[in-house]
């Protein structure tokens, strides 16, 4: 019986047990509704709950005990020569012993018969039907997948059967409860309550995964390669190494990286926060309505476009364009028309984030413009400043706090950002100051260690996780330092 | 000195306009200057978008078009099924020289004389090598056709694509351009005949990956995304607003919902390629699950969009009126009852609206899902989630590295139905809000 199919048999029996409750319910009333304590769904409810969960946790828990039981109980039967070996040797003829049993189960009686008299080639066998075996099979191979076969179906009947009588004893025990007395209602809502904590729960459980498996993959990085190496080394050159050579061949400095992201993202800031602010102040304190209502959503249109469209927009337009309007001023300069910003350039990466960024600027900064309560500015006006010297003197002096707090969250989009240098900054890990050249980012780097074939031993791949939580407290700083500004400064005005 | 001098002077000889200087030319220039800074940064950021979309679409929109050839194709036994074993060994039809019934086809269509090796080359190379398997599918569909001669349309090969919409500048030198003057002389002269023609292009639908531009196309990618977004919709709306209505409703003011509250917050703010970490340690690594597998990418997404949904939610909640609660409340219902019963349901617009802006930043996701694989050259379509697949941004990421030409339309023209698709949600999220909010 497949888990699936099990499952649904478990809903259905939910299902039963719904109309059953609910009739007993009725039954128990008489016909007269007004003596039941909870309504006939509620007690339809409850007997599906105890119908339905305690079997599904069973379910789920037998469905993660059960491989480690049976492996254990597998390697049991595998001969004293292997055991004595140890570790990886008794996990490989483990791995080499399931890959049989999935193959002995696609012969037939014949040949299984062949097998084991051993006038038949365990591999050549199992090949033919499509099974490819790591190794030269072992004799002792086919008793040990015997075994973990006869296993493997014991264990599903065993499951279905406890799984199924579980979720109908508890079914029978919840009707056996009903009454008219019964409070139903509050035994489901409490049931459902657990449910809303457990959904709540989940945001906890992505922060708390994200910080683990980082920090465990990145551990295993760094019983390689050591963490100051990694942090203060100026040269990164991870070197691949062929497949299985392992080894910590290669250098892995962060700082050219860390120096590429922070000087991509400066050069978006500075592109970015002077359009994004101005623009934010003219929509809060100069434009009418109606020019507010149609530029602002235009505007916010340039945060909903994908960033690989940005991406692609920097590869396109913005590069070449750079890269030839370069040439050009070269040659009017000098004659030489020889281009000196490059295609894939820090500055093309810079003003193609810059432009999205734009909208996160204006928009968290208009937020805040417009929470400066009235008064001041009014304050402002009756004393006879213009509307320029109201905003410069009296608005943004105000607001900054909260102004620096919504550039700091923009700043850590701005690191945290992919596509646009992945397409736009190029690869070249280099320490240099010139903004026409690439440069490249923590980003980058992170998709170019995990594309293509991995191998989790090699630290060449580890290194992104170790990257990954660089870039992660990075952000995290930077997010909870601007959340904190942000809510000191709003509380200060309302 | 001058300076203290020149008003009192000013006073004596023009005593009418007796005002004090207080700069108020050269405030209301700066004042000019400011408004104009800002009329100028609005402007200047509705033009990167202008720029932006018009690239796009000026690129992308030559790529709905493809350029056919229309041939009678002869299925001659002689080629296909030269012994003729096809009944007994199936494989005949599908190893047979397909490309040679295109190349009989063209030099009777053009005239030319077979045995110039080099000018049939030329013919042939104006064909899509797609052609095999198009012809293939015919045959292997219905073996009936061997021996009749029907017209088939064929796809032309991206350069001569290309050459036929005039993107290809034909004054440039010869040996500079990959379409060579023979092949525009035939172009020509099929396109005056009526069979080579500029068709809707039905491929960038329908395709799926393919190292030949003309054959490539977005539908192997979209099944994928589609497969992604149906997985982040059913998991991440009832847990969203689960987790909701229990931080709005029921948690106790205390640290630990403090914390959850920061950490939903923080968790908004934290680069997508984090979670593509988390999926590849978590899910592929520590699960086992396939790799490539749009349930991965729905899952990934899922812990990515759930932010996003609960903070919409929370605001939807709160904004519903106490005087709901306690009217629900008053007249005996539980809170469990208040809440699904009544605040839900009056929440919803606004639940879904955030769902549905939740989902279009989902859709156009590309860095995560490169962390678990899905850069994948995927030519089937899968037939569940658990199959490789590849998603919509992530096809036009592989299509944005390919150096050819061809390549760059058809980039651009997938991101114009992303785009297209991006529209239509985030237009039904403003059409919901406009026809179900409600200001109390």
């Amino acid at each position: 019986m497949s888990t699936s199919f099990l499952l649904l048999l478990i809903v259905l029996i939910g299902f039963i047990s719904y109309f059953a409750g609910r009739a007993r319910s009725f039954a128990q009333a008489g016909g007269k509704l007004s003596n039941l304590h909870s309504l006939p769904g509620y007690h339809g409810s409850y007997v599906a709950i105890w119908a339905i969960l305690p079997a599904a946790l069973v379910l789920g828990a037998w469905l993660v005990a059960a491989p480690v039981y049976i492996d254990s109980s597998t390697r049991a039967v595998l001969p004293e020569a292997v055991q004595a070996q140890g570790g990886a040797t008794v996990e490989l003829a483990l791995g080499q012993v399931k890959s049989v049993a999935g193959g002995l189960n696609r012969l037939t009686a014949e040949e299984v018969q062949a097998l084991e008299s051993g006038s038949a080639n365990l591999r050549s066998t199992l090949a033919a039907k499509g099974v490819a075996l790591a190794g030269e099979g072992e004799p002792y191979m086919i008793t040990a997948a015997q075994h973990f076969n006869a296993m493997t179906v014991t264990n599903r009947w065993l499951m279905s059967a406890v799984v199924l009588l579980i979720a109908i004893a508890g079914g029978v025990y919840a009707i056996r409860n009903i009454a008219t007395r019964f409070r139903a209602r509050n035994q489901v809502e409490r049931v459902m309550l657990g449910a809303l904590i457990v959904a709540s729960s989940i945001a906890i459980l992505t922060t708390v995964g994200i910080i683990a498996s980082m920090l465990s993959e990145a551990g295993r990085f760094f019983t390689m390669v050591s963490p100051f190496e990694f942090f203060f080394g100026t040269v990164w050159d991870p070197r691949f190494a062929a497949a299985g050579s392992g080894g910590a061949s290669g250098q892995f400095g962060l700082i050219p990286l860390l120096a590429g992201t922070l000087y991509i993202a400066f050069v978006a800031m500075l592109f970015a926060v002077p359009i994004g602010l101005f623009a934010a102040i003219y929509m809060a304190e100069y434009a009418s309505p109606r020019l507010r209502s149609t530029a602002k959503p235009l505007l916010e249109v340039l945060a909903g476009i994908p960033t690989i469209v940005y991406g692609f927009f920097a590869l396109v337009t913005v590069g070449p364009f750079l890269r030839d309007i370069s040439a050009q001023l070269n040659g009017l300069v000098t004659g030489n028309y020889q281009n000196f910003i490059q295609a894939q350039s820090v500055l093309t990466a810079g003003i193609v984030m810059g432009i999205m960024l734009i909208p996160f600027v204006s928009s968290l900064s208009d937020d805040i413009i417009t929470q400066v309560p009235r008064a001041l500015r009014d304050g402002s006006l009756g004393l006879g400043a213009t509307r320029s010297e109201t905003v410069k003197k009296v608005i943004l002096p105000a607001a900054l706090p909260g102004i620096v707090g919504a550039l700091l969250l923009t700043a850590s989009r701005a690191v945290g950002e992919t596509m646009i240098v992945v397409l736009a900054a190029g690869v070249a890990a280099r320490m240099q100051i010139n903004p026409f050249e690439p440069m490249t980012t923590v980003t980058v780097k992170i998709v170019n260690q995990l594309t293509g074939d991995l191998e989790f031993t090699s630290p060449q791949t580890l290194v992104a996780f170790a990257l990954g939580i660089t870039l992660f407290v990075i952000t995290l700083g930077l997010n909870i330092y601007a959340l904190y500004i942000v809510r000191k400064y709003r509380e200060q005005y309302e | 000195m001058t300076d203290i001098a020149s008003p009192a002077v000013r006073i004596s000889t023009r005593p009418a306009s007796a005002k004090r200087d207080i700069g108020i030319k050269r405030r209301y220039a700066a004042e000019r200057r400011f408004r104009a800074y800002g009329i100028g940064a609005i402007s200047l950021g509705l033009f990167f978008l202008a720029l932006l979309l018009w690239t796009v679409f000026s690129n992308g929109y030559t790529a709905f078009q493809q350029t056919t050839i229309t041939l009678p194709i002869e299925f001659t036994e002689k080629v296909i099924d030269p012994k003729g074993e096809r009944t007994t060994d199936g494989k005949v039809l599908m190893t047979a020289n397909y490309p040679l019934l295109v190349r009989d086809a063209l030099i009777k269509q053009l005239g030319i004389d077979a045995s110039k090796r080099p000018l049939v080359k030329q013919a042939t190379d104006m064909v899509s090598a797609s052609s095999r398997t198009l012809l293939r599918d015919i045959v292997v569909a219905d073996p009936s056709v061997i021996g009749k001669t029907i017209p088939v349309t064929l796809l032309a090969e991206a350069n001569v694509d290309s050459a036929f919409k005039g993107q290809i500048d034909l004054k440039v030198e010869e040996s500079k351009r990959k379409v060579k003057d023979q092949q525009v002389t035939w172009m020509n002269e099929l396109a005056s005949a009526g069979v080579l023609k500029k068709s809707f292009n039905t491929g960038i639908f329908t395709f799926g990956a393919s190292s030949r531009p003309e054959a490539a196309g977005v539908g192997v990618a979209a099944l994928g995304s589609l497969f992604m977004m149906l997985i982040v919709l059913v998991l991440s709306l009832p847990i969203g607003v689960a987790a909701s209505i229990y931080l709005e409703e029921f948690a106790p003011k205390n640290r630990l919902t403090d914390l959850i509250e920061v950490n939903i917050n923080n968790l908004a703010a934290v680069p997508s390629i984090v979670y593509g970490l988390l999926g590849l340690a978590v899910f592929i690594n520590f699960a086992g699950m396939p790799r490539s597998a749009a349930v991965v990418g729905g899952l990934v997404l899922t812990l990515m969009t759930l932010p996003t949904i609960i903070i919409a939610t929370r605001a939807a909640l709160k904004a519903v009126p106490p005087s709901i609660r306690s009217a629900a409340l008053g007249l005996g219902a539980s809170k469990m009852q208040t809440i699904f019963h009544h605040v839900l349901p009056l929440a919803m617009p606004g639940i879904l609206t955030g769902t549905i802006i939740g989902l279009a930043h989902a859709l156009g996701e590309t860095a995560p899902l490169l962390l678990i694989g899905m850069v994948a050259f995927v030519v089937d379509y899968p037939g569940s989630p658990m199959e490789p697949s590849t998603a919509l941004p992530v096809q036009i990421y592989m299509w944005a590295n390919e150096a050819e030409r061809a390549f760059v339309e058809r980039t651009s023209g997938a991101i114009i139905i992303l785009l297209i698709f991006l529209v239509v949600m985030n237009l039904g999220a403003i059409l919901l809000r406009r026809r179900f909010e409600r200001r109390w």
